[in-house]
């Protein structure tokens, strides 16, 4: 089944089983691996992508349902939260494995978009869903608030 | 994996001889500088030693021989060798070595690996002396260059300069230096001279892994050519696969292959997706008669029933058996501990291609002259023929240092056979699922402590009688002649045996346990039960005495003052003693492992339910000379972390020996909001620094239970904490 979907503002058009989860779209077929791949069951948040803006599980996000979707994955994310996102966690020196951290990119540039001055409590609720094995909460929620600073900046 | 693959690996694992053969390299003194064959790229401009380079681009490159796999040693190493070479931080890059035991050997292991927290131990001295070396090489060069003393030249940030005004950057000097005299000991700074070792030094992954770089894991590993493949394994430990019906699989849209492999059943598809739906669609038969077939209820059983009996003496200082007998007061605690899952963020791969001669790997490989000889004996041919090239580790916590190399095995034998089907050369990414993962073995291992404690009638310690039971990690490896003596793991009982509280006597048993499921180091391995057993029994020892836990412990550890220091420095920093506001308790736990230590002092909140949250931990450590603090307070914050998910609530279980839990669903981590405030303060240390990936992890657990003590009055005994509705 041919499908035609907008991938950080680039239309793409994948051959693919409807049923084929975008995570793997994105990493087997476009070659865009910093979508990762951690649970498959949408436990994790490793995979999270957007989804015109909304953070999304692409484990659970199936291919064929996207036709004409805009979906914004971490090689193509930008703008004024994203920025300050990334410059805060090289900043912090949050990650640590690394391997989640596009996920956690991706929820924590959605929160600031919506949320420009989140609390703790902001953060615990839109972050939940996205694991660090390595445990960088800590790191993370101070990069956020940091990265909250430099968009009033 | 070793229990489904007997005959296959037992010519794969590396022998006694071979793990020796393979460390010989290294005996007699540390590698730093060597003239390689490849010194012809001196010629190019380039300075190329073993640890590194300096390219004509003013680059300097530290070769790391260690696995990256989240606990910052590239920075580690990167921040030795720039401090002795004086170069710039921005300059500096790293890569990984090669698989090359000989010169890229764990000093304290003899053969490439990493584990222990022993890199930057082991390398604390070689890669200054590295860095070193390469600084006195350019220095001789642009003397020559110049035309001046070499002791007039001074190098700072990068820059080589005389006093006459020349000077010349690493990049314009590197050719020359290259085909300088390597000195045979290279003058090492004082650590008053340090410019970033106890300082500053920014990770060198921080950028790419917040933009989702590629390349970076082997799970991003991409070649048009690939194939990827997932197999379906026994449900239990040691089944064998017998026959299997395909059904649907081949069918499936870029399914290649379905084949039998002595592990199971493999799909190989071109790409990841087929593989995974695919194997859903096979019929498999699989022979049990060698199955652990038992539920951990059962194997629980059976280790307690051990604990309780006399076993094998790891310790006998005096009669605490008598002691114990004429005590005033006897308190005696039996502790349960389940398996535990690793879950690394990147489920397990490795990506191997064979073309009947040669092979090449790509992986986060922890112990590479393991994973390479494994690789080579399956294979069937050299060690010289395998290629290992390792790549950043998406988490290991130990779950990718295996001594059987069980996952290189597997690769091994898909690529092996593909090749004798015809399909030779291409890389094959063998993928496990995070439910191959959770459900695959290697656990930190079940265990039973038994404990009895006398106590005369002021509530001081008179004897100190422990037992333990567990499944030995070490028994069956090439590791066993190394870390196993008379038939004892000392691994298994680390963290108790060699207690410092100075009891009168003491005596420690233990008891090897045998079950097909598969054991592993994990985070801090033996201390994260010890350690737990040994801080909540004191805790609960000065209660019997009536005294304050820090003084109580204060008073055992006089010849101990490294560990009195951290005990006193957190609990000074967390506020000891002050008054908490109603629905707050604290607990502190001190330990030392991988010769650093650590106290935690943990501040939780228990609601009307009596459900807890840990609201603050106060950290302080001591490992030696802090070469990077900030990867330390790193290290501490996910090491307490990774401890805390697992004591609130983790445990691996099995049914008649199928395991229940498959997921993250099932095996819930920590998140966010589970995620305390967390202060560490870091001992300005001189002595030689010691591990820091693991010792965060053991205080935190008993640390927490001693709060919820405080609390409710009783030390919980068996983990994890969601079993007594505390979470």
């Amino acid at each position: 089944m041919s499908i035609t979907l907008k991938v950080n503002g680039e239309p793409r058009t994948v051959d693919v089983d409807p049923e084929t989860p975008l995570l793997w779209v994105l990493r087997d077929e476009l070659k865009m691996t910093g979508t990762k791949f951690g649970c498959g069951i949408a436990s994790c948040g490793a995979c999270t992508v957007q989804w015109d803006g909304m953070p999304i599980r692409s484990c659970q996000t199936f291919i064929g349902d996207l036709d004409g979707a805009e979906i914004t994955t971490i090689e193509g994310v930008d703008g004024k939260a994203a920025s300050a996102v990334q410059a805060a966690w090289q900043e912090l020196d949050v990650p640590q494995c690394g391997y989640c951290q596009s996920g956690q990119v991706l929820a924590a540039t959605a929160l600031l978009e919506e949320t420009p001055k989140p609390t703790d409590e902001d953060i615990d609720a839109a972050m939940d869903g996205n694991v660090c094995r390595c445990a960088t909460y800590a790191r993370i929620r101070k990069a956020i608030h940091l990265a909250a600073e430099k968009m009033e900046g | 994996m070793l229990h489904l693959l007997q005959k296959p690996l037992e010519t794969a694992k590396p022998s006694r001889r071979t793990f020796l053969k393979m460390s010989a390299g290294t005996v007699g003194g540390l590698i730093i500088a060597m003239k390689l064959p490849n010194m012809a790229e001196a010629a190019t401009g380039e300075f190329v030693q073993p640890f590194v380079h300096i390219r004509p681009d003013n680059t300097v490159v530290v070769i790391v021989k260690h696995l990256d796999k989240g606990q910052g040693i590239a920075t580690g190493l990167a921040t030795l060798v720039a401090d002795e070479l004086d170069a710039a931080h921005a300059q500096v890059t790293t890569e990984f070595a090669p698989s090359n035991p000989a010169v890229y050997a764990n000093t304290l292991f003899g053969v490439q690996g990493t584990g222990g927290s022993t890199a930057i131990p082991n390398s604390f001295m070689q890669y200054r002396q590295a860095g070193a070396a390469a600084k006195a090489m350019l220095v001789a060069a642009a003397a020559k260059d110049w035309g001046v003393p070499a002791n007039e030249i001074t190098v700072s940030q990068g820059t080589v300069s005389h006093a006459s005004g020349k000077s010349a950057s690493f990049g314009e000097l590197a050719g020359l230096a290259a085909e300088q005299e390597i000195p045979a000991e290279p003058a090492l700074k004082t650590p008053d001279q340090w410019v970033y070792i106890g300082k500053s030094f920014p990770r060198v992954d921080s950028k790419n892994k917040s933009v989702g770089a590629p390349n970076t894991y082997a799970m991003d590993f991409q070649r048009d050519d690939m194939l990827v493949a997932v197999v379906a394994r026994s449900p239990r430990f040691g089944g064998t696969p017998v026959s299997f019906d395909p059904g649907e699989a081949l069918s499936v849209l870029g399914v290649v292959d379905v084949l039998m492999i002595p592990t199971g059943v493999a799909v190989v598809a071109k790409s990841t997706w087929p593989a995974i739906k695919a194997r859903d669609m096979i019929t498999i038969e699989w022979d049990d008669s060698g199955a652990e077939m038992r539920s951990t209820d059962a194997m629980m059983a059976e280790l307690a029933e051990m604990a309780a009996k006399p076993g094998l003496s790891v310790r006998k200082d005096g009669d605490a058996q008598a002691a114990i007998e004429n005590a005033a007061k006897v308190i005696e605690v039996d502790y349960e501990f389940p398996f535990l899952a690793h879950g690394t963020m990147e489920p397990l791969d490795v990506v191997m291609a064979f073309d009947g001669s040669k092979a090449e790997v790509w992986s986060g490989s922890q112990i590479q002259t393991i994973d390479h000889n494994v690789t080579a004996a399956v294979l069937g041919i050299e060690f010289q023929n395998v290629a290992i090239n390792t790549l950043w580790a998406g988490g290991s916590f130990g779950r990718r240092a295996t001594a059987d190399a069980h996952v290189y095995a597997e690769a091994a034998m898909l690529a092996k056979a593909l090749h004798e089907k015809g399909t030779s050369g291409v890389p094959i990414k063998l993928v496990w699922t995070r439910e191959d993962d959770m459900t695959g073995g290697y656990y930190r291992p079940m265990s039973a402590h038994k404990v009895k404690v006398g106590l005369d009638d002021e509530g001081n310690v008179l004897g100190w009688s422990h037992r333990m039971a567990a499944k030995s990690i070490i028994k069956g490896t090439p590791f066993e002649p190394m870390l196993m003596k008379d038939g004892v793991d000392h691994n298994m009982t680390e963290g108790a045996q060699d207690t410092t509280y100075a009891f009168p006597a003491m005596e420690m048993d233990q008891h090897l346990a045998e079950t097909k499921v598969p054991v592993l180091w994990w985070r801090s391995v033996g201390h994260t039960h010890s350690g737990y057993v040994m801080e909540t029994m004191i805790d609960r020892l000065a209660k019997e005495a009536g005294k304050d836990p820090v003084a109580y412990r204060l008073e055992m550890i006089k010849d101990d003052p490294r560990k009195a220091n951290v005990l006193k420095l957190a609990a000074e920093k967390a506020g000891w003693g002050t008054d908490l506001p109603n629905g707050r308790y604290r607990g502190v736990a001190v330990h030392k492992s991988f010769g650093s230590y650590v106290a935690e002092v943990a501040e939780i909140s228990m609601d009307e339910d009596g459900i807890i949250k840990v609201e603050k931990v106060v950290c302080a450590v001591d490992c030696g000379i802090p070469v990077n603090p900030d990867n330390i307070t790193a290290q501490i914050e996910g090491g307490l972390g990774y401890g805390l998910g697992a004591i609130l609530r983790n445990e691996i279980t099995m049914t008649d020996g199928v395991v229940d839990q498959t997921n993250f669903d099932t095996y819930e981590p920590i998140r966010m909001s589970d995620m305390p405030e967390i202060e560490v303060h870091i001992v300005q240390s001189t002595e030689a620094p010691t591990g820091i990936g693991e010792p965060g992890t053991p205080p935190i657990g008993p640390a927490v239970a001693n709060a919820i003590a405080a609390a409710k009055g009783n030390w919980v005994t068996t983990l994890p904490l969601s079993k007594h509705d505390l979470v």
